[in-house]
């Protein structure tokens, strides 16, 4: 050991090097519309100076100028309105069930030992192989329609729900059990708000199926609806048409997911 | 009310947790259990307010439940159990909600719990803004609401750090100088046991069995941090317990 005076130690001095940090996604204003923006430039940049051939990918302005016409022409409602009340009524049946059925789920032993492997049967049925069983079901029109978004939003909802109940505090139920809390009012103040986040999360996912089966279910024998728009517009192979369609049920999964995220910061705001 | 545990042994499957245990609480007193870890001292305290059913043996109340009592066991969790969707006044009504009282009634109980556990600023606050120690002090003010007649504490001061659980032992026993209750008080902590305990239940290890109940008769006003009688207590209390615990921890070892 070497005797070595404060001004040695100075001289050697490092900082210490700085290794935490991360790991922990921040919100980011704007990015999101940025990207969004570049690849439409990027489109609109390759068309233009044909770089992109205009069979590869339509003009994002030509595309822009057909959603006017479509707004312009009143057909955009045409399609939009029942195309909407489709996936209102049948999201809305199939989260219904689907909530109702997981907290059932979650709170019985028989209809779980039931239950859960039925639904882990129809899980992975691609629910459009069922459109014609559900034609001859429910009739052509409106009713297999409804059957098909609501089949398809009511397993995943059934399978986040149940999850969601056995993930609630059992130390919370017990607490309301020692209160003396009646079974219904610890059901309804301790299980439900305590597997709400599960059941949000678990609805953002249903509901994007519920759009993609919208637009299946429209492909077969529906006159009006984005679906038939975009099949229509496919068969004519007018890419212009077929990308107005496209966006316009991207705008819906992003209004959908806006929408639950907006439930989430009301019904979730203990948890932030 | 007193309660009377009369024979009381308890299994898991093939692991016995309490062997014939007999126990007095008497009305008005705090009883602390001690013991070493997995001896069954949270057990013993879901059994007697009806959370577990015993393999054998009985819980009674003996005498008269208070009349104005909604809930005559109520519990205090070492987790507070609070919801954390409530906020500390929704958290007290909770466990009023079911009783069918009128709103009037309801919110002078809880303004009165709230009060006497110095929360009355924080009625609308939410279990996450509040430390441990608040917490701990809601999940009181809670038991306090659906007036008990016996109060079943489950280390209700371990996830607390040590200052917290100064102020809150001395909370603990301004409360009940004001009005005394009845009390079953599990712990680990020897300090807290002799500071609180009218009388000292020490369990063996597993199973669990009664080995010596320590009765301090010094009041309860009068009992201070670092004094030397209730130091010999603890002493002693821990002699009684130090091969147990030793022995409890190699077992845990062994398994």
């Amino acid at each position: 050991m070497s005797e070595t005076s404060p001004t040695d130690h100075m001289a050697q001095a490092r900082a210490v090097p700085f290794r935490g940090g991360g790991f922990r996604p921040r919100a980011r204003r704007g990015v999101g519309i940025f990207v969004f923006l570049a690849l439409l430039l990027f489109a609109e940049w390759g068309t233009r100076t044909g770089f992109i051939s205009a069979l590869t990918l339509p003009r994002p302005s030509d595309v822009l100028q057909t959603f006017g016409e479509l707004y312009q022409s009143g057909l955009l409602f045409k399609h939009l309105v029942p195309s909407l009340t489709r996936l209102v009524v049948g999201a809305a049946m199939g989260a219904a069930v689907g909530i109702s059925v997981g907290v059932a789920i979650g709170l019985f032993s028989y209809v779980r030992a039931g239950l859960v492997p039925l639904v882990a049967a129809i899980f992975p049925i691609p629910k459009i192989a069922l459109l014609p069983l559900f034609v001859i079901w429910f009739g052509i029109d409106e009713g297999s329609k409804y059957a098909l978004i609501a089949f398809g939003t009511f397993t995943p909802t059934v399978v986040a729900t149940y999850a969601a109940v056995d993930n609630v505090d059992r130390t919370l139920i017990r607490m309301g059990q020692s209160f003396g809390l009646s079974w219904w009012s610890i059901v309804r103040k301790i299980v439900l708000p305590g597997a709400m986040p599960g059941i949000l999360s678990g609805l953002r996912i249903s509901l994007a199926i519920a759009i993609i089966l919208l637009v299946a279910a429209e492909m077969l024998g529906a006159e009006y609806g984005i679906g038939s728009y975009i099949l229509e517009a496919g068969a004519l192979y007018d890419l212009e048409r077929l990308f107005a369609g496209v966006v316009i049920l991207s705008v819906l999964g992003i209004i959908t997911s806006a929408l639950i995220g907006a439930v989430e910061k009301r019904v979730l705001r203990w948890r932030s | 009310m007193d309660i009377r545990l009369d024979g009381v042994s308890h299994s898991y499957g093939v692991t016995e947790v309490l062997r014939d245990v007999s126990l007095d609480i008497p009305s008005g007193k705090i009883v602390c259990i001690v013991g070493p870890s997995g001896c069954g001292k949270s057990t013993l305290l879901r059994v007697l307010g009806g959370l577990e059913r015993p393999t054998a043996g009985n819980v009674l109340q003996l005498g008269q439940i208070p009349q104005d009592c909604l809930n005559p066991m109520t519990f205090i969790f070492q987790d507070f159990a609070l919801l954390p969707w409530r906020t500390v006044r929704g958290n007290v009504s909770l466990v009023l909600e079911d009783h069918a009282l009128p709103t009037k009634e309801m919110q002078s109980i809880i303004d009165d719990v709230l009060a006497r556990t110095k929360l009355s600023d924080f009625a609308d606050a939410l279990p996450r803004q509040l430390s441990g120690g608040m917490k701990q002090r809601v999940a009181i003010a809670r038991a306090l609401a659906v007036n008990p007649a016996v109060m079943l504490m489950d280390e209700p001061l371990s996830a607390l750090d040590s200052q917290t659980r100064e102020l809150l032992m001395d909370d603990l026993i301004a409360l009940w100088t004001r009005t005394p209750f009845t009390a079953v008080y599990v712990t680990h902590n020897l300090a807290e046991a002799v500071r609180l305990g009218h009388s000292i239940v020490v369990l063996s290890r597993r199973p669990g069995q009664v080995r010596e109940i320590v009765h301090l008769d010094k009041p309860l006003a009068e009992r201070g941090h670092g004094d030397p009688e209730l130091e010999a207590h603890q002493r002693h209390l821990w002699g009684l317990m130090r091969d147990e615990a030793a022995a409890a921890d190699a077992e845990l070892l062994n398994v």
